[in-house]
Formats: structure tokens, sequence, C-alpha cells
């Protein structure tokens, strides 16, 4: 009952901000997925907890001095008065506890939403591989042998197994309303696992700067009903462009806010080629191409 | 010959960038030809860029730091202008490639050229003083540390007229920031302007330990030092742990850049993990190294204007020290989503909350010594006022994003932009302009003005609050940072507001340039002649302002924590009857000379133009030699000149017969 009372309290007191927010699209305190909706809880309970110190402290910074302003001749003065065992006590004890108590939620929390955990679900999820390229996102179905450019699609209530790399430098995977970011380094594979509860268009992009193209790094994420989903995965899989070695070195190409594109008869062991670096072409090349032609590297990417 | 500098290094068809380069020229231009219509450059020389008085080159790193702000804040204010233009069809003025040395240097210059030299100048300025010592350890090596540091600041302004600046932000992650991805010499500047400043800081750490831990004056227990001795020697013992950390990874990362090798690299077994820890090893205590002697000069402002003792002074040392050693061990949490595990992440998160504890421990502290105190709402206080609210705040978005999950939707969100502008700008640069105030009459002999210095408060204040409360917001709707360009609506008013605030903060930077300029024209009506205008408590007080060059015409002798408190209530008589010759060291060439040659070879490394490192370099040895063999170093100041001296300022009594 005390504790239901509590995590209440925590609820309501970030209150006005979420209302201030909650209109203009706060990505992060209105999610569409569980895994989004714990880590706002987390963002709640763990402000909640800190306002109990935060807010007393700002007002006793404005009260105090101006309590015990100079002019004011008649509030006591105490010049040589400067330690109290008991005030310390109670000083030092007050953020012990508090940072117990986050402690103990952070190891709660950080375990049960760590994004390699797969979400318990009776249905079997969906797995999709996810390269960061210079500068869009690549992602891979390997059960249907499918590939887009910058745009995936869900089924509302599956959980989503994301495997991720990247073909070029460090960036960032994240789907805002979705929760849990995971970098993307080359040669190496994280995961991320999410589910998303509502059906709708959402925003996925790099959360880590990557170079020129980064701002154009955006990518759209489908959740929609189950025989939806279908028929999109049907609708890539019609489209006439394939993905071979020889179309993968031009995509890697460095380029930006890339138009959303469909590839049919996707090699399944692409994801594991590009992983090992076997599909390796390199910026430098082009880098150094582009460098010669415009004589310096001020050179900037087109975005059209 | 010049290896790969041609003229087409110099970006004329851009012209954002030759305006800026055009202002600096004629401001250079302006100040040298000033200079030498009044004949000074002999002055200069003699007496302030080869002296080795502490006091003196803690203003010449103020006044660097101060230039160095202007520079960054240009900076900050076209990234606020791109984002509140560059919304859907409309691209801003800044293409990405500029942007991107934007943001760049607007980080190192913030932290290294700017927060650095500020902490540095003040530490140099005050804690001799403070300690009753006559300079510090080694004040030739004073010397070189500065002029290294500048050094260091002129190669990023360079990088603005020859060639161009890092993209790969201000830390350099690799693999962005090898070869590969960034083939031009931004990088390389980025380099060699942090590889050279840095080994100046790391011999200031050197020198200030040696200052703090042997130069006290007779008395003067450990327990009995200042809090902001306490927390200068915290953080010193942090740059000597941290910063050769960051020589060695940028090191690392050149050998990479420049012999070819794969120590970041993405290909042939490197590991830019390793860059990213071992950045963060360096950076995390950096973050500390900045803070922690503000976290001392707020203890010292709080008690002066509250005409009482400092409350919990044993807490207080004990928290500054767990700070120290906590921020040691706290880096990962600069990147929980690299995929470290849950165990891994859940111990970076606690240790990293952890520091709330000390921290939220000295705000108690300071509450409490204004709590039944007599408080004089002076301008150091306001700022100290400002600190303790907006601090709190920083802070609680601190503790948040140390919560894992939390941090897996924040991360290099705006939310975290905001974050750490709300703990540098209020807790940082707030205590950087309370310790200038506070300490202006010591260091410069006369008050700043006090209606200006008001004014520029309550528009850092508030346009702080106006420029970065946006960005939390933004941050909570999904925004990450360092966009050239965004297209989400809901977002362009946010962005609107966040420019506005910093416009509201580029009057409160206006204010302070008059504020310096009418300072200084009435100074003569501001003058301190007592030495101590405050009321103060602490050794710096008892002696006349500015300081003369030999600080003590008579060592102190101290008996209670705040010894000069203490002299007044015993009724110490501060003049002196007889005095005895002073031994002071000599100014020396070889500082700016060794700097200047190191600036040589990096420039030289910058643009791969070999014989002129090597010259450089040989430039760097010869002068260390010539040094090794030069025997002038040191002379005595007479008596009777010190007699004078003292005399000045009303500290000789009449002799009794």
């Amino acid at each position: 009952m005390k504790r239901n009372l509590w995590s209440r309290f925590c609820r309501f007191l970030p209150l006005p901000a979420t209302l201030l927010l909650a209109g203009c699209h706060a990505a992060l305190l209105d999610p569409k997925g569980p895994i989004g909706e714990a880590e706002r809880s987390v963002l709640f309970t763990a402000t909640g907890l800190m306002l109990i110190v935060v807010i007393p402290v700002i007002v006793l910074a404005i009260i105090i001095p101006w309590r015990y302003r100079a002019s004011n001749t008649k509030a006591e003065y105490q010049p040589e008065w400067s330690h109290s065992n008991k005030i310390e006590a109670v000083m030092w004890s007050i953020p012990i506890a508090i940072v117990s108590i986050l402690a103990v939620i952070c190891w709660r929390t950080s375990h049960e939403l760590d994004p390699f955990r797969p979400i318990p679900s009776t249905h079997k999820p969906v797995h999709i591989e996810a390269v960061a390229m210079d500068w869009k996102w690549l992602f891979i179905y390997p059960d249907q042998h499918i590939a887009t450019i910058n745009e995936i699609a869900l089924p509302v209530g599956v959980p989503v197994v994301f495997h991720i790399t990247s073909a070029t430098v460090m960036n960032s995977f994240f789907i805002p309303r979705l929760g849990s970011q995971i970098y993307a380094m080359a040669n190496m594979q994280t995961a991320d696992n999410l589910v998303a509860s509502v059906p709708g268009t959402y925003r996925g992009i790099s959360a880590n700067f990557s170079g020129g193209g980064f701002s154009g790094m955006t990518f759209k994420v489908k959740a929609m009903s189950e025989s939806d989903y279908k028929q999109w995965l049907a609708k890539v899989a019609s489209s006439t462009k394939t993905l071979d070695a020889q179309k993968y070195l031009e995509l890697d190409r460095p380029s930006s806010n890339v138009p959303v594109t469909y590839y049919s008869h996707v090699n399944p062991d692409l994801f594991a080629q590009i992983l090992m670096g076997k599909l390796a072409a390199g910026r430098s090349a082009v880098m150094a191409a582009t460098a010669v032609t415009s004589g310096a590297e001020t050179g900037t990417v087109r975005r059209d | 010959m010049f290896g790969k500098l041609t003229l087409s290094a110099i970006p004329y068809t851009n012209p954002i960038i030759m305006g800026a380069v055009a202002f600096m020229v004629i401001c250079v231009i302006a100040v040298l030809g000033t200079i030498t219509y009044f004949g000074k450059w002999k002055w200069l020389w003699t007496e302030w860029l080869t002296s080795v008085d502490h006091k003196k080159i803690g203003i010449m790193y103020l006044i660097l730091a101060a230039i160095m702000l202007l520079r960054g804040f240009a900076d900050a204010i076209m990234m606020r202008s791109q984002q509140a233009l560059a919304y859907g069809s409309n691209m801003g003025y800044l293409p990405p490639g500029h942007f991107d040395q934007v943001f760049s240097a607007h980080g190192t210059i913030m932290i290294f050229f700017m927060a650095m030299p500020f902490i540095i100048g003040l530490m140099n300025c005050i804690l001799p003083l403070q300690l009753g010592a006559r300079d510090v350890a080694f004040p030739l090596m004073n010397n070189l540390s500065f002029w290294l540091t500048a050094a260091g600041a002129v190669l990023v302004n360079v990088s603005l007229a020859v060639g161009n600046f890092s993209r790969a932000g201000w830390l350099g992650f690799a693999p962005l920031s090898e070869l590969h991805y960034s083939p031009g010499v931004g990088v390389d500047y980025w380099i060699w302007a942090l590889q050279i400043s840095g080994i100046g800081t790391t011999l200031t750490g050197v020198n200030f330990i040696a200052t703090i831990l042997k130069m006290r004056a007779p008395g003067m227990t450990l327990m009995r030092m200042p809090v902001f001795a306490w927390a200068s020697l915290c953080t010193n013992i942090l740059i000597v742990a941290a910063f050769p950390l960051l020589t060695v990874t940028l090191g690392l990362l050149t050998m990479d850049r420049y012999l070819g090798m794969h120590f970041f690299t993405n290909s042939l077994g490197g590991d830019p993990m390793m860059y990213i820890n071992l950045i963060w090893i360096w950076g995390h205590p950096e973050v500390y190294i900045l803070m922690l002697p503000l976290f001392g000069v707020y203890s010292e402002i709080v008690p002066t204007f509250s005409g009482k003792r400092l409350f919990g002074y044993t807490s207080m040392v004990y928290a500054t020290m767990a700070i120290a050693l906590l921020s040691l061990i706290v880096w990962l949490h600069h990147f929980f989503t690299m995929g470290n595990g849950a165990d891994v992440n859940t111990f970076f998160g606690i240790t990293t909350m952890i520091i709330a504890v000390p921290t939220g421990v000295k705000i108690f502290n300071w509450l409490l010594t204004m709590y039944r105190g007599r408080v004089r709402m002076e301008t150091p206080m306001l700022w100290t006022i400002g600190f303790l609210i907006t601090f709190t705040i920083g802070g609680m978005s601190g503790v948040l994003l140390a919560e894992p999950p939390a941090d897996f939707v924040l991360h290099n969100s705006l939310f975290l932009v905001a974050h750490f502008h709300n703990v540098i700008i209020g807790g940082v640069v707030f205590g950087i302009f309370a310790g200038i105030t506070y300490w202006a009459p010591k260091i410069f002999g006369f008050r700043l003005n006090e209606r200006l210095g008001r004014a520029s408060f309550w528009c850092w204040f508030i346009g702080f609050y106006v420029a970065f409360m946006p960005l939390y917001a933004l941050g909570l709707m999904g925004a990450t940072r360092r966009m050239d360009h965004y297209d989400v609506a809901a977002w362009h008013p946010l962005f609107i507001v966040a420019a506005i605030g910093a416009a509201i903060i580029f009057a409160g930077i206006i204010l302070q340039v008059a504020q310096v300029v009418v300072s200084i024209r009435q100074r003569e009506q501001t003058r301190d002649l007592t030495g101590d205008p405050w009321n103060g408590r602490t050794l710096e007080w008892a002696i006349p302002s500015p300081a003369p060059a030999y600080n003590f015409a008579r060592i102190p002798v101290v008996r209670e924590r705040d010894a000069f408190w203490d002299m007044k209530q015993r009724g110490v008589d501060l003049k002196s009857s007889t005095f005895v010759p002073i031994h002071m060291p000599r100014n020396k060439a070889a500082g700016f000379i060794i700097a200047g040659c190191a600036f040589v070879v990096a420039f030289a490394m910058i643009w791969h133009i070999w014989w002129l490192a090597i010259t450089g370099l040989a430039g760097v040895l010869v002068t260390l030699i010539r040094h090794a063999f030069d025997d002038d170093r040191d002379y005595h100041l007479g008596a009777d000149e010190v007699r004078r001296i003292e005399g000045l300022h009303g500290r000789v009594q009449a002799r009794s017969m």
C-alpha cells in the first residue's frame, strides 16, 4: 500500500513538465512501446526522488540569504558557529539515502532493460539487421531475403531483435519512441531488443555524430498490424532492385538524405560479410577522389 | 619545401571565415600598433612576457581565457543561429563541413582554452598568497606552462585562416578522427593544439602540488589551509593523474595518422572502443579538474560575505577528496550505450551517483554557512546564489543521466547538452566570474564596477535558462546533438527560444566588457588602499593590493584556520619596522622561446614540413641546454627597496627609539 502511494506520488511530481511537453511531441515522454515506457518510468521515479532534496535546496538558497541579509540586524548572528555533529550526520545521510534508493533502481533496471536482453513473448521475434552507412541505414530482413534503405516495418506487439553493425564510423541506432539506443560499430555486432505496442510511423535516427551527412541520416519506422506487415514484406519482395556485392559497393559511397529504397533477393549472408569487413570499400578512396577534384576538403555533401 | 601547405589552404572563397579572419587580423594589428605607438615593447617583454611572477602569469592566463571566451562564444552564436534557421527547406547559412568545425572548435576552445586558463589563472593569482608563499615552487616552469597553453590557443585560431579545424567533435572520437575518415589537417590542428597545451597543464599540476605541499607558511598545517587551496590540491593531483593519459592517447592517434599504425582504426585490428575509453578516462577527471577549484572559490566567498566561519570545514575537505577519487572511476557513464553489459553499466552508474553525495554535502555546507550569518549581497555573492540554484538543477539532470536506462534514451541528446552546460555554466563559469570579481582588488588593485557586474549577472542567469531549458525539452523530444539541419516542426520554436537565450547571454558578455573598460577608467575611485576590501578571512587579504612582487615582506605565522581573520581578532599589527633582503627569481625568456619553438614544431607537423619541425625541435633543445648553463637566475631585493615599497602602502612602522 505504502509503496503504491509512493510510486503514485513520484508519478505526479513531474506532471507539470509532462503536460507542458505532451502537446509538443515529446517522444521520450510519450513512448509507443513497453521498453520506452519502462525507461520513462525510470526517468520519472529518479526525478521525483531527487526533487525531494532539490526543491528544498533551491528554496533555501533564496530564503537563507534573504533572511540573514546584512541589513536585517534582528536576525540571529553567530559568526563562530561552524560545526554540529547532528546537522552533519543529517547532511550526509539524506543524499546517501536517496542515492541508495537510486542505486537499487539502477541495478534492477539496468539488468531488466539491457538492450541485449530478449523480450519475453509468445510471438516468435522478428530479426532485422541494421547497418550504419555514410549516411543512411541499410536494413536487412534475413529471413525474408529483403533489404531496405531508411525504412523498416514491424508488426505491433511482436518483439524485434535488431542486429547492428556499421560499415563506417561509429553511429548510434535509436528510435526515440520505442526506447533504448545502442552503438553501431564496424566489425562489431550489438543488439537492440524493442517492441512497438501502438501502430504508427516513428522517427529513427543516428544518435552519434558521424560526419558531414549525419543530420540527414534518419529513417522511418512503421509499426503496423500483422496483415499490413505481411503486405509490406510482399511489396518489398516484389521490388525489381537487388543488392549484390557490386550494388553494395555503390551504396557504400557517401550520400545523405537518401530516399527509401527496397531490395529483393538479398543474400542472407550480406550482414555477416559486412560484419567481417569483406565488403569494405572505404570512404577513403571516395574521399581522396573528392579532395582532388574540389581542391580542398571543404567540399560538402550535397543534400538533394 | 612547405609540405602540404599551399596558398589554397587559405579559404578565401568563404566569406564567413574570411570575415572572421579579417576581424582577427585587425585586432592583432591594432594591439601591436598600440604597443609600438606607445613604445612599450621592451616593457612588455621584460615585465610581462618573460615574467616569472605568478601574479603576472595569472593575469596573462586570465586575459588569454577572456579572449578565448569571446572566440568560443562566437562559435556558440553561430550554432544557435544555424539551428534556429535550419528547419525544413531552409538549410541555414552553415554547410555541414563548416558547422562541424564550429561545434568542434566551440567545445575544444571552451574547455581547453577558456575554462582551463581561467582556473589556472585564478590559482596562479591567489594560491601562493593564500598559502603565505613568495611564489610558486618552479617560477620559470610556470611561465613555460602559460606559453605552451597560449601556443595551443594560437594554433586553434590559426586553423581558421590556414587550412581548417577538426570536424570530429571536441574529443575527436576515433575512427572518425582517423586519416581514413578525416584526411585533412583539421584533426592534426586539434591534436597538436591539445598536445602542446596539455603538456603545459601537466607541468602546472606538478608545480602547484609542489607549491601547496612544500611552500605553506609556518603553522599552516594541511587542515588549516583555505578550502580553495584544498580544492586546488585535489585538482592538481587529478591533472597529474589524468593529463598524461591525454598525451598518450593523442600520441597513439598521431601514430595512426602519421605512421600508418592501427591503434584505433576500423581495420587491421584497430580498436576504436579503446580510444573512447582512454579519452574518457582522461575526460571525466577533466570535468572535475574544472569544477573543484570553483567549489573552492565558493567556499571562500560564502564565509567572507556571510561574516562567518565556513560550516563543516572537515566535511568540505573530505567531500572534495572523495569527489577527486570518485571522478577517476566513472568514465564509462559517457558510453553506457556501447553495449558494455548490465553489470558494467550498473557499476559505473552507481559510482557516478555516489558523487552526488559529497556534492550535496557541499551545497548544504554553503547554505549552513549563510545560516545565522550577515549576508552581504555583493556581486560575488550574487554569482554564488545563482550557482547554488543552477548547479543543483544541473546535478539532478546529471544523476538522471547516470541511470543507464534513462541514458539509453537521453544519451547524446540535447538533454545531455543542456545538462553539461547547466553544470559548466552554472558551476564553472559563474564561479570564475564570482572569483574574478571577489579577487579583482587583490589582482588588479581596484574593484570592478558593481552596477555593470550585477547587470551582467542577471543577463547570464536569465540567458542561461532561456537558452538551455529549451534544450532539455528538445532532448526529451528526441532531438540529438550536432545536427546542422532538422525536419521536425515541433522543434523549431524551441530552437528559436534557445537562440534568444544565447542573445541574452551575449548581452551579459557585452556588459562584462563594458565593466572591464569602466572599471579601468574609474580605478582611482575604486582603488583598494587597505588590502582588505571585503573584510576577508584568508592570508591574501593581509598584504597590500595589488600584491608586491615578493608578496609578503615578512612571512606570516599561522595559528588558526582563517589565518587573517584570526590575526585581526588578535589585533596583529600588519606594519613592520625591520626589513630583510628577499630572494627573488629573475625573469627569463626561456619559457617563451621554448613554447615558441613548440608552436613551430606543431605547425610544421600539421603541414608535414619536416625540416621545419626538426629545426623547431632543435630550438627547444638548444634553449633547454642554454638555460641549464645560465647561472644568473636569481637576485636579492634589498631591504631598503622592500621598505620603500611597503612604505608606499603605509605598511612601515616608525622605529621606536
